[in-house]
């Protein structure tokens, strides 16, 4: 079970958990993406199902539709469900043992569980966390995002299940999202370096910033499945290097335009 | 209210009341207990300086020392303290017997305190074990820290938004870019060191300092903070 997760709003936890689990799937991963976003849903969009939604996260907890009957098949990838959120409730109705007893059920038939985090470090969040094995904590190269992820990294060592029961601690990975190489080489932003001397952790992938991101997600299309982009193959190596493989990380270092392409603007 | 004014809530005035406080007393730290030496010393003593003997408040020091065969007299030396402008208030330290003596004699016994005393550190046979405590992890934002009795030490950077809080020495081996306060008991002694001094506040004994008021010169660099004179100064750690 892997969390996603970040501390601010508007870092791309979503856009991540959708990409994530759509490559996890992609590769044959018998994968479910929860959306832990109760009041604010989101991730039924981002993933283009939001018409299809008829129970969600909230009544399985409340025992009032079973699993089978929330769970909403993706019709483009196989192997990949998603459970939405409630739009109509609010946070307080996630109990740490409804969560757990549907964790367990999910993981009888799921080789990956993605929790999607809402933002805050309130009940919403924490409870998104608090059963992880891995966490995805998503970052952009700006001070106050990594201060966040900063402190949801805090909470993740000693708030989550793990934590508490004194077992092996959630093994953490960083997602630097929406990096542009040009404005981090020239200062505006802060470099990969930056942020991972600050916080320390393992680095699994650079998102770049893309027009690409935002075009799939109103178009409702994990930006993963959408060939030739360069946030959705960034995407790629980042579910590939997930799973072990050894891949050198794109998207960081500034690219040569060459005498056309600055004509053309070509990206 | 009923605490401050009790006149106000009870018509008839109460005859007393009980509250704690604290005092700073003179420490009368004894190292032998002939009467005979320490009366000569006194006198020396008194000579230098003697407007500090009147009728000063003292406690009586017995750290180490253990009860002689013959026993202590510890009403002769009150009066021999009395007589030489000291008032003693009890005492503190010494073996069980000591202390049983000294009880005998009317003279309270007080808790031992924590502190090392200073320019005598060098008597003491063995010192106590400090009570440290060893991070093995970052100190994230919003995390904090705090370390009773003794050092702490981070094996790992302390993040902005963090804050480690220590009654002894605080060592960071890595990034000090949160907050770092040692001896928040008072302990002026005590002292942060880091790899690399980005600290938002460094604090020893109270007195502190905020990031805007780090030099420019000593930042991003290793640090060693200590009190001189009751002001803190920031040192480079490999000198």
């Amino acid at each position: 079970m892997i969390v996603v997760t970040s501390g601010k709003g508007g870092v791309g936890k979503t856009t991540t958990s959708a990409s994530f689990a759509a490559g996890l799937a992609q590769r044959g991963y018998r994968t479910v993406v929860i959306d832990f976003d109760v009041g604010l849903r989101n991730l039924d969009l981002i993933m283009g199902c939001e018409r299809r939604v008829v129970y969600d996260f909230i009544n399985v907890i409340n025992n009032e539709a079973n699993l089978n009957q929330a769970l909403i098949r993706d019709k483009r990838v196989e192997n990949l469900y998603i459970l939405p959120a409630s739009q109509t409730r609010d946070k307080d109705a996630l109990t740490k043992d409804g969560v757990e007893r549907i964790l367990n059920e999910l993981r009888q038939n799921f080789e990956y569980i993605v929790c999607d985090s809402p933002a805050g470090i309130e009940r919403g969040a924490l409870m998104a966390l608090y059963f992880a094995d891995e966490a995805l904590v998503v970052t952009n190269p700006e001070v106050s995002s990594v201060r966040d992820s900063d402190r949801i990294l805090g909470i993740l060592s000693s708030r989550s299940r793990r934590a508490e029961q004194g077992e092996v601690s959630i093994k953490e990975h960083l997602v630097l999202a929406r990096y542009d190489a040009e404005r981090a080489h020239r200062g505006d932003m802060l470099t990969v370096d930056d942020v991972l001397e600050i916080l320390g952790i393992s680095l699994l992938g650079v998102i770049p910033e893309s027009s690409a991101v935002l075009q799939s997600s109103n178009a409702g299309v994990p930006v993963i499945l959408e060939e030739g982009s360069d946030a959705g193959a960034a995407y790629g190596d980042l579910v590939d290097r997930f799973l072990g493989k050894s891949l050198p990380h794109r998207f960081v270092t500034v690219q040569k335009k060459g005498l056309l392409k600055r004509l053309f603007g070509g990206n | 209210m009923l605490l401050r004014f009790p006149h106000q809530t009870n018509p008839e005035p109460l005859p007393f009341e009980l509250k704690g406080s604290l005092f700073t007393l003179t420490v009368l730290h004894l190292f032998q207990l002939d009467q005979t030496a320490i009366e000569r010393h006194l006198v020396d003593k008194t000579k230098q300086a003697p407007s500090f003997f009147n009728n000063t408040p003292v406690v009586i020091d017995l750290e180490g020392m253990t009860c002689p065969p013959e026993g202590v007299d510890f009403n002769g030396l009150y009066d021999l303290l009395r007589k030489h402008g000291m008032a003693p208030v009890g005492i503190r330290n010494g073996s069980p017997e000591l202390q049983a003596a000294a009880r005998l004699a009317g003279l309270p016994v007080l808790p031992e305190s924590r502190s090392t005393g200073g320019t005598r550190k060098f008597e003491r046979a063995d010192p106590a074990p400090a009570h440290s405590q060893i991070i093995g992890h970052p100190v994230r934002s919003g995390q904090q820290i705090y370390t009773p009795d003794g050092d702490v030490i981070i094996l790992g950077a302390v993040s902005a938004g963090a804050e480690v809080i220590a009654d002894g020495n605080i060592h960071v081996y890595g990034v000090l870019r949160g907050r770092a306060l040692a001896g928040v008991k008072g302990d002026i002694e005590t002292r942060i060191f880091c790899q690399s001094l980005e600290a938002e506040l460094i604090s020893i004994a109270g007195r502190y300092r905020v990031s805007e008021q780090i030099s420019p010169a000593d930042r991003g660099k290793p640090a060693h903070i200590r009190l001189v004179e009751d002001r803190l100064v920031i040192e480079p750690l490999n000198r």
